[in-house]
């Protein structure tokens, strides 16, 4: 009898092993960030972007409304992309986007925001990029959904159509 | 002759002795501990994506601000989950990642005592 | 195209051969006492015609034939000649033709070199070797055929990636494949051996040869990868626990377990079962260290192109050799070791025991960190990281007893022993304990461990420097290896604990200073060669002593494919490695400049060396 029991488990605890790596296979290995917990918005200080004046996290979300926060810098080519569904989504005025200009030379910043169009309600500098990390950014362009102080969705890499009228409906 | 050579590297290790001790060594430390969300795979330490350049500035500041390493661990854990530690802690979903290789030890002790071993 | 069309049907061929060889086997295996020449005459066909495929391929890559897929991603005109041939296993493709190489040419040299061993047993082994070859030919000509054609013709490739330009890693892969696949070899014996029930001495000096032949090529193998992520990675480190080196380390450590236990089973003709399940182990390992990295389920530095089909078709691949083994295993082995033997508590056999006892343990920790996160992710979709601090959390301590283990233990006699001369071996034990406690006197950190750990380490290198100088020792071979491994230790514990570090932003004209390094950014240049543009940045750095030396670091920037790449410029010296690389920072117009002064580098490497020169030397000695 006991000779049966050992090759039996032997051959279950591989079985085991192979589905779990067969189900391992099924997703996808990029870590992806978690996008869909609430989590109350960072408190920081930081400087707006054309006054230069100091900025205060509770002066800019006020309760009961919606905002969008939007990661963007010159440099970066998504951001390019993304920049007309953000001019769209601003003439809309469903939704107040905030910018939060990353790791930018300022000079470089306002030549894109002149030739594309300003599309933010205020612009928030983040210099060394450690604003980012405060919201748990991973990079530019990435975008926030708040509402309440809180922030509902998050959206790594840039906005595209299809997300975009997910957040038309979010809002809603 | 290994003697002479032996006090030689032991007077050349006093000299580097003394190399060490550079002020940002627990920034460095805790940067190791941390694994870079860009280029996964790198710690923050090793890579210079602009993600982990921004994570030293904040370690630093963090430093700075007096807090302990467990507790800058306990502040990534919450922005970004328990993905960027690579010291994962020992809680209930990490009992077999620790404590599996001990028990295989002391099994493997314990078969090896009883199967071979006689005392005489 | 003409290289692609020989090449693919060769592969044809050569599968063929495989599929016929089962049957000359089966008629040979029941009707006669002699090896069929048809069978070695075969084998030695499908090995012709694998070089020919393979020879084909490095062809398309020399001539930078386009219409073949693999050449088009993985090559480009203006690369070197070296690195378009090195292209060839580069990749996915081209690296599982070397596989298929290895496995074909290990099989005809174990039919041509076996000697004095029953023709069952060559026939068998033949056999279990042609499953893992026709599952690999299968493998390449339906998920990875590295003869695809791409129409129309591309006039130029996609390049290789410049960090795999490196000198090191292009002989890296045959090296690691003819120890990592070389095991496949010991697969297929013990498994012949256990169905015809033939484990025996004789048995254990044939195959110790094998396991010392896979051992050497994997050692080096490893070094060789270590080598490279050291300098073309540019993080000043040599090994970083990623899936990766794990995976190459698993069979490593089984490996080396199974060649103290073979010397048991070689002697004594006992623990049978346990090499059975060690070369099994083995090659199982290898095999799912393949399936890790290239089914893309980890993330890891060293990404493949990755492809679902091929991860489950290596997948159940895998598990239909480990079943296979458990089957052959449970059927036909019948275990007596139990009733006829134990051993003295002080004995050479309790050593190697103690020996495959932590061995099991460190492979278990280096298998349980690579693979928990997956379990973790399919079961609770929690999402975590092992790194670095886990493996050093519960390996380290451990190390300590195997290292004083490691020295005793070969002094240790067969069946029964007494340590003789106790009096130099605590002696030594002594002298150890205060060098150890001299060198880090004045360094406060994790003192204790750092002093158990070095003295450790330090005790094993003076009893095996010692054991050179002792006539009457004769296991050289043995006495090398553990000398070498004592001094990888210390080496990697020096380097570790006084490794120095200085990380800055640095502008053209610059200077850094702290109380004793002087950093001196004196000027820019540029460069342009055939297949990247370089910004050479000049660097002085002085130290306390007046030493000052000059570096040139670069940011190359490739054009085939457009990578941005930092060149550490290193400064290697017998004593210490000087590191430096900068990196370019995002709208700055500084430099970010990381410099490193890593004590005992070299030692790392040479150790190394001198291990497997140990296995070399070994399998070179003649047995008495």
């Amino acid at each position: 009898m006991k000779n049966k029991i050992l090759p039996f488990s032997v051959i279950i605890i591989f079985g085991i092993i192979f589905f779990i790596f067969y189900k391992g296979l099924e997703d996808s290995k990029i870590y992806t960030p978690d996008v869909n917990t609430k989590k109350e918005i960072p408190v920081f200080n930081t400087k707006e972007f054309f006054s230069g004046e100091n900025l205060k996290s509770s002066s800019i979300f006020e309760l009961d409304k919606v905002y969008l926060l939007n990661i963007w810098s010159s440099w970066c080519v998504p951001c390019r992309q993304e920049h007309p569904l953000l001019m769209n989504l601003n003439s809309e005025n469903k939704v107040n986007i905030i910018g939060m200009n990353y790791k930018d030379n300022l000079k470089n910043a306002e030549n894109f925001l002149i030739e594309l169009g300003n599309p933010y309600k205020k612009i928030l500098i983040d210099l060394d990029g450690t604003l980012a990390i405060e919201w748990g950014a991973y990079g530019v362009p990435e975008s926030f959904l708040i509402y309440n102080n809180e922030i509902i969705k998050k959206y790594v890499g840039p906005l595209n159509q299809e997300l975009v009228d997910e957040i038309n409906l979010l809002i809603k | 002759m290994k003697l002479l050579r032996f006090f030689l590297i032991v007077i050349l290790l006093f000299s580097l002795n003394s190399l060490n001790a550079e002020e940002n060594d627990k920034r460095n430390e805790i940067t190791k501990n941390l694994r870079c969300l860009i280029c996964q795979g790198q710690s923050v330490y090793d890579s210079d994506s602009e993600f982990a350049n921004s994570l030293k500035i904040v370690v630093d500041k963090k430093l700075q601000e007096g807090l302990s390493e467990d507790q800058i661990y306990e502040y990534f854990k919450t922005k970004y989950g328990e993905w960027i530690l690579y010291d994962p802690s020992l809680n209930k979903n990490t009992y077999i990642l620790w404590l599996l290789p001990i028990l295989i030890f002391l099994i493997g002790g314990a078969i090896i005592y009883k199967s071979f071993i006689v005392k005489k | 195209m003409i290289y692609s069309l020989v090449g693919y049907y060769s592969l044809i061929l050569g599968l063929i051969i495989g599929l016929s060889l089962f049957y000359f086997s089966y008629k040979n295996f029941n009707n006669s006492n002699v090896l069929d020449t048809k069978i070695l005459s075969f084998t030695f066909l499908q090995l012709f015609f694998v070089v020919i495929s393979f020879l084909c391929l490095i062809f398309s890559f020399v001539i930078s034939d386009f219409s073949n897929v693999t050449v088009f991603n993985n090559s480009h005109t203006t690369k070197p000649l070296f690195y378009k041939i090195s292209g060839t296993w580069g990749n996915h493709e081209g690296s599982l033709l070397l596989w298929l190489l290895v496995l074909t040419l290990f099989i005809f040299i174990f039919l041509v070199r076996t000697k004095n061993q029953p023709v069952k047993y060559k026939i068998l082994t033949l056999v279990f070797q042609q499953i893992i070859i026709v599952g690999f030919f299968l493998f390449l000509i339906k998920t990875s055929n590295p003869f695809n054609y791409i129409f129309p013709i591309p006039t130029e490739g996609l390049g290789l990636n410049p960090i795999l330009q490196d000198p090191a890693l292009a002989i890296h892969p045959p090296i690691l494949y003819l120890g990592y696949v070389g095991s496949s070899i010991i697969f297929s014996s013990v498994l012949a051996a256990t169905s015809l029930k033939i484990i025996s001495t004789s048995w254990a000096s044939h195959i110790k040869k094998w396991i010392l032949i896979s051992w050497i090529f994997l050692t080096l193998g490893i070094l060789l990868g270590s080598i490279w992520a050291y300098y073309e990675l540019g993080w000043g480190g040599f090994w970083f626990w990623d899936p990766v080196e794990n995976v190459s380390l698993m069979p490593w450590l089984a490996l080396t377990t199974l060649l103290h236990c073979i010397l048991v089973l070689e002697k004594k003709s006992i623990l049978t079962s346990w090499v059975i399940i060690l070369s099994i182990a083995v090659f199982t390992l290898s095999m799912c260290g393949t399936f890790l990295v290239r089914s893309g389920i980890l993330n890891s530095v060293h990404t493949f192109a990755n492809d679902p089909e091929r991860g489950l078709f290596i997948l159940v691949f895998l598990f239909i050799l480990i079943f296979l083994s458990i089957l052959i295993f449970f059927f036909f082995h019948k275990d007596n070791d139990r009733k006829s033997y134990s051993f003295f508590w002080l004995s050479k056999e309790t050593s190697i025991l103690i020996n495959n006892w932590f061995m099991m343990y460190f492979l278990s920790v280096v298998l349980i960190g690579t693979v928990y996160p997956i379990f973790l992710d399919v079961i609770s979709s929690q999402k975590i990281s092992v790194g670095p601090p886990f493996y050093h959390k519960l390996i380290i301590p451990f190390l300590i007893p195997f290292l004083l283990m490691m020295a005793i233990g070969p002094k240790l006699k067969w069946i029964k022993s007494q340590l003789e001369d106790k009096i130099y071996l605590i002696f030594f034990l002594i002298i150890s304990i205060l060098l150890a406690f001299l060198v880090l006197k004045n360094f406060n950190q994790n003192i204790l461990i750092n002093t158990i750990l070095i003295s450790s380490a330090l005790y094993l290198f003076f009893i095996t420097l010692r054991d050179f100088f002792v006539k009457k020792y004769k296991n050289i071979s043995q006495n090398i290896a553990h000398f070498g491994f004592s001094l990888l230790i210390l080496s990697i514990l020096f380097n570790n604990i006084f490794a120095s570090e200085i990380i800055t932003n640095l502008k053209v004209g610059e200077t850094f200073e702290n109380s004793k390094t002087k950093i001196v950014f004196e000027s820019v240049d540029q460069k342009k060669e055939k297949n990247y543009n370089a910004i050479i940045a000049n660097f002085s750095i002085s130290n306390l002593n007046g030493e000052e030396d000059r570096f040139s670091p670069e940011l190359r920037i490739y054009n085939q494919p457009v990578i941005a790449t930092s060149e550490a410029d290193i400064k290697t010296t017998l004593m210490s490695d000087k590191f430096i690389v900068i990196n370019l920072v995002q709208n700055q117009d500084f430099f970010n400049v990381r410099y490193q002064v890593k004590p005992f580098m070299l030692w790392i490497w040479l150790s190394v060396i001198l291990i497997s020169f140990a296995g070399i030397v070994s399998f070179l000695q003649k047995r008495s």
